[in-house]
């Protein structure tokens, strides 16, 4: 029967109040919650108990992928592609392939870390059912939203709604999928 | 919101702002028909775009002798040109990398305007060295790719080559950067317009643009992430692309260029300039933009002081230089430092000098810091002196050299100035062209620190 609509969501006017929303909806045992703001709020993600995020991993993935790209690069042209023998000097000269080795680690590791947030984030995102609710265009503004989806085991719309309620928001609606 | 509330914290932002405000205050000048004062600015901008533009299809078209170089001076305008513009985009780094991981909150006000300007100094700085090869339609030879010119590859042991992958590198970091900073506040302005202009052709840009953004927790965790993360990137990042830059001249045995003082040098540099470019940049929008509560005096206050730090290291680099001419003991390093000082360039030297260390002493006193008309014409100066500065690093070390045989002068032709004042039109075209159509503040950043020092926290 809760398949039908996305969730409920009940609107704030601080962030104060956001985070004290979405503290008790954890501490009442709803686990999907969303909460959405126009700006980041440091104890949200505690209030939310959101995972660490893995995107320092990939990044370090991307950096070592792009040192080993640029290293590798210079040491196959200049010695087994196309070596030449400049008064006997040493054909692998390490020291000058740092500055271009670092560059591409550099390179690497922003662009891992930029597409790195897009692949965890599911961006772009051409439709997301929290839009339906017309006052949330003012989720980018000025106001901040707390979501409990539909796919959580203790949701129920008469319920859910009714605990919203009591956390004193502007208002609370239903989100269409 | 546990904002620690002092009367030793002033507010980051003037005028008590709500959220609202600010979008209101930042939008409006998105979607309000331009000023005649940016029309003014833009056809004098967009004159000299065409000027340049001139110019430089004529040098393609001519080749390189309708410049003023020979034989001797082999760089000149071009080369300082691009040293100019690569360092004025070091400042909008500074303040958008360095200072954030220094936790320096005042520059959310300035950081999207500054890496804006990054971006297009960047775009100027690419064109010089691209025009100087000659037949600028093979400038992709710079980049190594397998190819059939005798499997002949570019040399990876060359500060030229280095100097390609710095460029290009911290071009896309940079509009990487700039961009994913932009993108909570091209979703605002994407439901800003919704309720106005729902379903025209700047609506779904703005719709495309921002990704689908929503401010949820699931996105805005790997988003504060990604941000510190790039941050600790860019920070490495532009300290190597000026030291490369540095090496382009230090690698070489030329007198006044062989110096391991060059890469910090360049670096302090390049901060200075940068910075005197953002604050004349500021200056005018927040006069022509009404942004006057948003870039306040303390912000200019505390990018003078910055001029101040960056104007000291630069000075003690003048004298550096000067001490290890004499203590050198060798004569053509020493000729080299008289030569600027006494030399036919003498005039370029004093002006740099001037601008870059007299001048800025000024800025020890908190009344000149706070009047805005004379940081103006302070930034102007000072962005004189850091060209003249390279002005004199390139020419006054190539002109005599080891042997009086090959000495030579050097003169500017016609092509080069207006290449150099087609390079201006650029920028302030593109800049200008931002100013009116993505938000010029960093929305997002400024609602987060509106209640600093305010003592509103939990009320925002």
């Amino acid at each position: 029967m809760t398949k039908t609509i996305y969730g409920m969501m009940a609107e704030f006017d601080t962030p104060g109040a956001l985070v004290n929303a979405a503290r008790e909806a954890r501490a009442k045992g709803y686990r999907k919650l969303d909460a959405y703001s126009p700006f980041p709020i440091e104890e949200l993600s505690e209030a939310l108990h959101l995972h660490k995020s893995r995107l320092p991993l990939i990044v370090l993935i991307g950096g070592i992928l792009g040192g080993l790209t640029g290293y590798l690069m210079q040491y196959y042209v200049t010695v087994l592609y196309f070596p030449i023998n400049v008064a006997g000097r040493p054909l692998h000269s390490w020291p000058a392939y740092i500055i271009i080795t670092f560059e591409m680690t550099i390179l690497f590791a922003a662009l891992s870390a930029v597409f790195g947030l897009l692949a965890l984030c599911g961006l772009p995102m051409p439709y997301h059912p929290v839009f339906n609710v017309p006052r949330f265009a003012l989720a980018s503004r000025n106001r901040f939203f707390l979501c409990i989806e539909a796919t959580d085991p203790l949701f129920d719309r008469k319920a859910t709604s009714d605990f919203l309620g009591t956390l004193e928001p502007r208002e609370v609606s239903e989100v269409a999928h | 919101m546990a904002e620690i509330c002092s009367p030793l914290r002033l507010p980051l932002i003037a005028g008590r702002k709500k959220p609202a405000a600010v979008t209101e205050d930042v939008c409006r000048a998105l979607t309000r028909p331009p000023s005649g004062l940016w029309w003014a600015a833009f056809a004098a901008a967009f004159a000299l775009l065409l000027l340049g533009t001139a110019a430089v299809s004529y040098q393609i078209a001519t080749g390189v002798g309708t410049w003023g170089l020979n034989t001797t001076v082999g760089w000149a305008f071009d080369i300082t040109n691009f040293v100019f513009w690569v360092g004025i985009g070091h400042a909008g780094t500074l303040i958008s990398a360095i200072l954030f991981l220094f936790r320096q909150r005042w520059r959310t006000s300035v950081n999207r305007s500054a890496e804006a300007m990054t971006l297009f100094a960047v775009m100027c700085a690419g064109i010089f060295p691209v025009i100087h090869t000659g037949r600028p339609w093979l400038a992709y030879w710079l980049f190594p790719y397998p190819n059939f010119r005798g499997s002949l590859w570019i040399n990876f042991r060359s500060p030229l080559a280095w100097d390609c992958f710095a460029i290009s590198t911290y071009f896309l970091i940079s509009a990487t950067f700039w961009y994913v900073g932009l993108i909570p506040d091209l979703a605002t302005v994407r439901d800003r317009l919704a309720s106005t202009e729902g379903g025209s052709l700047r609506h779904r840009l703005f719709s495309i643009f921002s990704l689908g953004w929503n401010g949820s927790y699931r996105v805005w965790r790997h988003y504060e992430v990604l941000y510190l993360l790039l941050a600790g990137l860019a920070t490495p990042l532009v300290i190597s692309v000026h030291t490369i830059v540095s090496w382009d001249f230090a690698t070489a045995v030329i007198p006044g260029w062989h110096a391991t003082i060059f890469p910090p040098y360049f670096v302090a540099g390049a901060i200075f300039s940068g910075i005197a470019m953002v604050l004349t940049l500021m200056l005018v929008a927040r006069k022509a933009m009404g942004l006057e509560d948003y870039i306040t005096t303390r912000h200019v206050d505390v990018m003078c002081k910055l001029l101040l730090l960056t104007s000291g290291i630069v000075a003690l680099a003048y004298g550096t230089e000067f001490f290890t001419a004499f203590y050198s003991g060798n004569p053509y390093e020493e000729f080299v430092f008289l030569n600027r000082a006494k030399g036919p360039f003498a005039w370029a030297y004093w002006t740099m000098v001037s601008c870059n260390v007299l001048v800025p002493q000024l800025l020890w006193f908190r009344r000149v810091r706070r009047s805005m008309g004379v940081v103006f014409v302070l930034s102007l100066l000072i962005n004189v002196g850091m060209w003249f500065e390279r002005f004199v690093i390139i020419v006054t070390s190539l002109h005599r050299d080891f042997l009086p045989s090959s000495w030579a002068s050097y003169r500017p032709t016609i092509v080069e100035v207006s290449t150099l004042a087609g390079s201006f039109g650029l920028f302030f075209t593109c800049f200008l062209i931002f100013c009116r159509i993505l938000p010029v503040i960093a929305m997002g950043e400024v609602k987060a620190v509106l209640s600093h020092g305010q003592g509103n926290g939990g009320e925002a």
